[in-house]
């Protein structure tokens, strides 16, 4: 995982795959603090003790079809060499909080990347899942709802090119308005 | 071309493409449509499966083939990621491993487009997963 949007997908996936309907993701950058911190909250079956207490652990997975399960892992990885570290939280039947934090300013902290095609893609392969997406810095929050965005859309599908482009476009703008990931 | 700032222009965008466009016949029931997988877990993010997803996005919507992509997990074959699924209307679900772009090019002609088989398929005995 070379950048912080990578390792966003590769959670929610997580999240998609404890049949969560609602994902949030919550950004937050704080150069003052020297704080750069990601939250992903779902409604999924969420985890019991035992399996929490794995959850970091490279050797342990909740599939049958691998024997490995690095996503978490590498986030602890990659946090924990940026002088940061991961949180889990989680309550069976109720869902599941991760949340990673870097220190801003570390070499070892990996950039944001493309995160406007990552939250695109979501938004495309997961139809069915409401999003929440929000991204604060000290310029001020960008927020995104994929409900509020699927009514405003009314039947014209995301694929269509004019409208893919306009809402990366859309994305990327805002972002760049907030100095995300800067 | 004004900047996209806002959700209203979003909408304006949306208005000129809906007056533009004729909705296609999109039957909304998905035994009529190319069913795209992309196997998206920490294996797939990290051999590229986003720019798989991407260029499946892209070209089934440039050239006006009745699809949806979506992604799923892991199917077990991480070696062979980026891996992808790909159902036709009336097929059993057919894997494909090792799809970069070229790859992917090749599975729009031949097998999506044509109905013919191409190299690249993953394992004999593969049921689609459900999880």
């Amino acid at each position: 995982m070379k950048t912080i949007s990578d390792h966003m997908l590769d959670i929610v996936q997580n999240s998609i795959r404890a049949h969560a309907t609602w994902i949030e993701v919550i950004f937050s950058e704080n150069k003052n603090c020297d704080i750069y911190q990601i939250k992903i909250i779902d409604n999924g079956c969420g985890m019991s003790k035992e399996l929490l207490n794995q959850a970091a652990n490279p050797f342990f997975t909740s599939r049958s079809t691998r024997k490995v399960g690095l996503g978490l892992s590498l986030l602890k990885q990659n946090a924990e060499a940026s002088q940061g570290s991961v949180k889990i939280v989680s309550e069976p039947g109720k869902g599941t909080v991760v949340q990673a934090i870097f220190q801003h300013s570390h070499l070892d902290r990996p950039p944001l990347g493309d995160i406007w095609n990552v939250i695109y893609l979501l938004l495309v392969g997961n139809p069915t899942i409401r999003f929440s997406f929000r991204y604060q810095t000290e310029k001020g929050t960008f927020e995104l709802d994929s409900t509020e965005l699927l009514k405003l859309m009314d039947g014209i599908p995301i694929v269509q090119q004019e409208v893919k482009n306009a809402l990366i476009e859309y994305l990327k703008n805002n972002l760049k308005e907030i100095e995300a990931g800067i | 071309m004004t900047k996209i700032k806002t959700l209203d222009d979003l909408r304006r965008i949306k208005n000129e493409v809906q007056s533009k466009i004729k909705l296609r016949e999109n039957s909304s029931s998905p035994e009529h449509l190319v069913q795209v997988k992309i196997g998206m877990a920490t294996c797939g993010i990290a051999s590229g499966a986003r720019e798989t997803m991407k260029y499946f996005i892209d070209e089934l919507e440039l050239q006006a083939i009745d699809a949806v992509v979506t992604q799923t997990g892991c199917m077990g074959f991480c070696y062979a990621e980026p891996t992808v699924e790909v159902t036709l209307p009336g097929k059993d679900p057919v894997v494909f491993g090792f799809v970069g772009k070229d790859k992917a090019r090749e599975i729009i002609d031949v097998y999506i487009k044509r109905g013919e088989l191409v190299d690249g398929i993953i394992p004999l005995s593969f049921k689609t997963i459900h999880d």
